[in-house]
């Protein structure tokens, strides 16, 4: 049984998605599709706490052994990110009726849950495969099934949105393909830890360097670093706002696992950072990304728009963790993968409500709305707090980390810049702390009574996990620390 | 009080106030039901103050630890003199500013009352908790928690002028604590490995002096509450709040908790030797003593009397931060005295300033000229709060100004005594003369008003906080001995 938990994991969504289209009525997709997101949660779970007691689970899919079957396997480094994204999707579920009733015609809601478990199935599966050309299935998957769920956006711009995504998204699958194709070639074998026992044997070649290329500039374009990020923003700020929060807190994040996984384990680190300027690459676009986003953030009025950007940034300093190339670094990233989960979706979930309630997150609409919608702001106000890096929250506990890798290095002025970037998010996060909470109500703010409970207690479950895991440290560093260990294991 | 364990009295000193917020906003609809709680909220905390100086001076040690964040990163407490004299500042004179704001709050008709009395609670619980930390990180959260609960007091007004005071407020504040302190404290920690405040400082000996003399600027310009020159700013721009806040905030809890933390650091952090052998120190002393005589002569220029307040409290700042930089013993102890004595003084003075606007209207002090006479009490008190300040007998100003000479004279740092000397002589210049005029006679043809005084709890509490002035010129033995324990 525990053998194969690596497997339901994936296929329990994969399989419910078609099941919902016989459901047909709204709720009953409803119900279904959370019933699914919940038991996949257990799963992920029970997976979780088998890697930490015995190591690494691995089972080979209808009993091929690899590394001809596919062989899904799960460790340290990604049974963390699969408890996420089905956290995540679970608790964005809750919230999911009520919040696509304004924004999503009645008779499409059945799709939207197809979609929704679909696009879960596919990050489930790119976190959870131990082959490489299966990554590649799931990561089409997942690609069409966002895709889908971005389109489904009230706003016309959606389509379009979803468009320059299929486009960048494409790209990118396809430069990561390419990159698979010629590790295939070079080597005659997919699954991930044999390339990573025959990849040194050829890693000589250009043909391997060329393919070391391809899958990098592939995945960033999926991880969204600038200035490969210009979907990014569209996607998120005309997505329907629940899909938003599903997306914001999981997808980028399964490509930075993709990527380290790469770099890491298939490549092995010498490869990656000895023959290629890996570390500068990633270290100036880490910063220039920080930097840039955040500036762009603060000019925004639309507010799924500003945290889009806001993400890009992040997206930032996940990056520049993986540039230490330290193992301080790694769990750096590694965290800060978990807790920006946490954090933004904490705040596009208050976002989603302030959508529910008055149509549209623009800040010029938002005067003193804090008196009316008081704990939504309340939330956004404590997930800001934790997007800036104050202590008691998971975001000091990412950056805390953050700093002391790039101490370890003794690069000081990248501390300095970590700590500047945290400067520019107190801006973009204060100005609409302002607007909401010390600006008096005018006309112009709209009318309205606070979010339903149905949007307001997944919300706040978010927001406790962002001060819990601020707080009480031991599971996430503890666990990000033997995924770190365990990658800097393998290279002695 | 004896019955409860000093553990238990620690924390409540910070919980009671928290507490407090929720009554504070339940009864927020009757005045007199939450002017009440707040009033019987600072006795209790008061009474808990003494409490734990009681058990202090009885040697007992105190400690409480909450939880562990990371291994080596605990929220965690301890008694220990400096901040014993901090918690005493701020708990006397709480109690103190809750009556004189019961006073001018009403009398000026001030809007969102239960807000304003709600966001005075947290603040002080977290003076408390900076005064009681037992390491950098839970001082700094407390740091943090008492910028972010004072910005609704600044811009109270809710005006155009308050809203720009209180980003300048946050912009500084915030900005130099993330982009410097934090900096600071993770620099410590990476090279130290301890951010627990030690006697003798936590650094290992042979620590490079660069590193060192690197984090000491960092610390000096991140703790911007210390509001060492140019990131003082914040300071005059804050004044646009209330004035029971510009009193109690900004002439003692806030600046006080960067100028403590500062000492904390030189003395804990640092340490009086590493302290002397750093390259920055001198420089930075050098910077703290142009910002006592800089601030003072843009006091000099200042027609409004609160902005004059304020920028005489920037000077006043840089003494301690050089008590801190001279890093001798004395230098120390006159630094955590003048906590307390400039405590006093100023909040006289800023009494004072809110009693005037409150009665008559006049902010400015070519206005003032003649109001003693109509207000001799207030304007007495303002006599002995300048006279405090300037450092002359018989105000316990003259003491913390004693041994900070002292300090500079063991330092052997004749440019300080000259700053501290000269300051003097501006103070006399900017302040005393205000409520000399105030005595002299109103222009001719001018028939003398009659006596019309601040509101009865106002009043009550400058006299108080004047008489104080004077008590601790006579009685400095006990805040002495605190003080002069603090590096043994």
């Amino acid at each position: 049984m525990i053998a194969h938990l690596s497997i339901l994991q994936v296929i329990i969504p994969l399989i419910a998605a078609p099941l919902c289209l016989l459901l047909r009525k709204s709720e009953l997709a409803w119900a279904f599709a959370t019933l699914v997101a919940f038991i996949t949660l257990a799963v992920s779970v029970a997976l979780l706490s088998q890697v930490m007691l015995t190591g690494p689970v691995s089972s080979e899919l209808g009993g091929w052994e690899a590394p001809w079957g596919i062989e899904y396997r799960v460790d340290m480094l990604n049974a963390p990110l699969l408890v996420l994204i089905s956290a995540i999707s679970a608790v964005a579920l809750i919230a999911a009726r009520t919040s696509i009733e304004n924004e999503i015609p009645e008779n499409r809601h059945t799709f939207f849950y197809i979609a929704w478990l679909l696009c879960m199935a596919g990050l489930l599966g790119i976190t959870a495969t131990g082959d490489a050309f299966n990554v590649f299935v799931f990561l089409e998957i997942s690609s069409l099934a966002t895709y889908t769920l971005i389109a489904l956006g009230k706003d016309r711009r959606a389509l379009w949105a979803s468009f320059q995504y299929l486009v960048a998204g494409t790209i990118g699958a396809t430069f990561i393909l390419i990159g698979i194709g010629l590790m295939y070639v070079m080597t005659g074998t997919l699954n991930m830890a044999d390339l990573a026992q025959r990849l040194p044997d050829v890693e000589n070649t250009k043909t391997v360097f060329t393919a070391f290329a391809f899958m990098v500039v592939g995945l960033c374009m999926k991880l969204a670093l600038f200035p490969l990020h210009l979907w990014l923003p569209n996607a998120y700020a005309f997505a329907p706002s629940i899909v938003t929060t599903f997306l914001a807190a999981t997808a980028t994040k399964v490509a930075v696992y993709v990527m380290i996984r790469f770099i890491f384990d298939v490549f092995g680190f010498e490869f990656s950072f000895t023959h290629f300027p890996l570390q500068e690459v990633l270290l100036t676009l880490g910063i220039a990304c920080i930097f840039a986003a955040s500036v762009v953030a603060i000019y925004q009025d639309n507010l799924k728009r500003m945290l889009a950007y806001s993400s890009v940034a992040q997206v930032g300093y996940i990056i520049l963790g993986i540039s230490f190339a330290s193992q301080t670094g790694i769990m750096a990233t590694l965290l800060h993968m978990l807790n920006h989960g946490l954090m933004k979706g904490a705040l596009f979930m208050a976002l989603a409500a302030v959508v529910y309630r008055v149509g549209i997150a623009k800040l010029s609409q938002m005067h003193g709305i804090a008196s009316r919608m008081p704990f939504t702001m309340a939330a956004f106000l404590v997930g800001g707090l934790s997007l800036i890096g104050v202590p008691l929250t998971v975001g000091f506990i990412s950056k805390w980390y953050l700093v002391s890798a790039s101490l370890e290095n003794g690069w000081w002025p990248v501390a300095a810049a970590i700590l500047l970037g945290s400067l520019l998010s107190v801006v973009y996060i204060w100005r609409v702390i302002e607007v909401a909470y010390f600006k008096p109500v005018s006309e112009s703010t709209p009318d309205v009574k606070e979010a339903p409970a149905a949007l307001l207690i997944p919300m706040w479950i978010l927001v406790l996990a962002n001060l819990y895991f601020g707080i009480e440290t031991s599971l996430t560093v503890g666990v990000s620390h033997m995924a770190a260990a365990d990658l800097f294991g393998g290279l002695r | 009080m004896n019955s409860l364990s000093p553990e238990l009295m620690l924390q409540l000193t910070m919980l009671v106030p928290v507490l407090a917020i929720a009554g504070i906003l339940l009864t927020g609809r009757s005045e007199n039901v939450r002017e009440a709680v707040s009033v019987i909220v600072s006795l209790i905390v008061l009474a808990l103050v003494i409490g734990l100086y009681n058990t202090f001076t009885a040697g007992i040690p105190v400690e409480v630890s909450w939880f562990e964040i990371m291994p080596g990163l605990s929220l965690s407490f301890r008694l220990e003199a400096m901040g014993m004299i901090f918690a005493l500042v701020a708990g006397i004179l709480w109690l103190v500013t809750i009556f004189y704001a019961i006073g001018y709050m009403r009398s000026h008709h001030e809007e969102n009352q239960t807000r304003f009395y709600a966001c005075f609670a947290l603040a002080i619980g977290s003076v408390f908790g900076v005064a009681f930390a037992s390491n950098l990180f839970t001082l700094f959260i407390f740091y943090e928690v008492l910028t972010l609960s004072t910005y609704p007091l600044v811009t109270h007004a809710g005006t155009a002028e308050a809203k720009k005071g209180g980003r300048t407020y946050l912009g500084i504040l915030l900005g130099t604590s993330i982009a410097f302190f934090l900096f600071a404290i993770l620099g410590t920690h990476f090279v130290a490995g301890t951010l627990e405040f030690t006697q003798g400082g936590v650094f290992p000996a042979g620590t490079s002096v660069a590193v060192g003399g690197a984090l000491l600027v960092l610390f000096v310009f991140g703790v911007g509450k210390a509001a060492i020159m140019p990131f003082h700013r914040w300071l005059p721009a804050a004044m646009v709040a209330p004035t029971p806040v510009s009193a109690l905030l900004h002439a003692v809890a806030v600046v006080k908790a960067g100028v403590f933390t500062l000492l904390k650091v030189g003395t804990f952090i640092f340490g009086l030797d590493f302290l002397n052998e750093l390259p920055t120190t001198d420089a930075l002393l050098y910077l703290a003593g142009a910002s006592v005589i800089i601030a003072s002569l843009i006091a000099m220029r200042q027609d409004n009397l609160k902005k004059r307040l304020a920028y005489s409290t920037v000077s006043q700042l840089s003494y301690i931060t050089s008590g801190m930089l001279l890093a001798t013993e004395a230098g120390i102890t006159g630094g955590a005295m003048h906590i307390a004595m400039h405590a006093f003084g100023k909040i006289t003075l800023f009494f004072c300033a809110g009693a005037i606007l409150v009665t008559l209207h006049k902010t400015d002090v070519s206005q003032l000229r003649g109001i003693g006479w109509q207000m001799p009490v207030t304007m007495a008190a303002f006599l002995i709060g300048t006279l405090s300040i300037i450092g002359l007998p018989p105000t316990g100003g003259s003491w913390s100004k004693w041994f900070l000479l002292s300090g500079a004279l063991d330092a052997d740092q004749m440019f300080i005594m000259g700053v501290l000397m000269l300051s003097s002589l501006l103070n006399i210049a900017y302040l005393l003369p205000i409520p000399i005029l105030a005595f002299f006679p109103p222009a001719d043809a001018v028939a003398r008003p009659s006596i019309k005084e601040a509101p009865l709890p106002s009043l009550l509490a400058l006299s108080f906080t004047a008489l104080m002035c004077l008590v601790l010129f006579v009685l400095p033995q006990p805040l002495y001995e605190l003080a002069a324990s603090i590096t043994n």
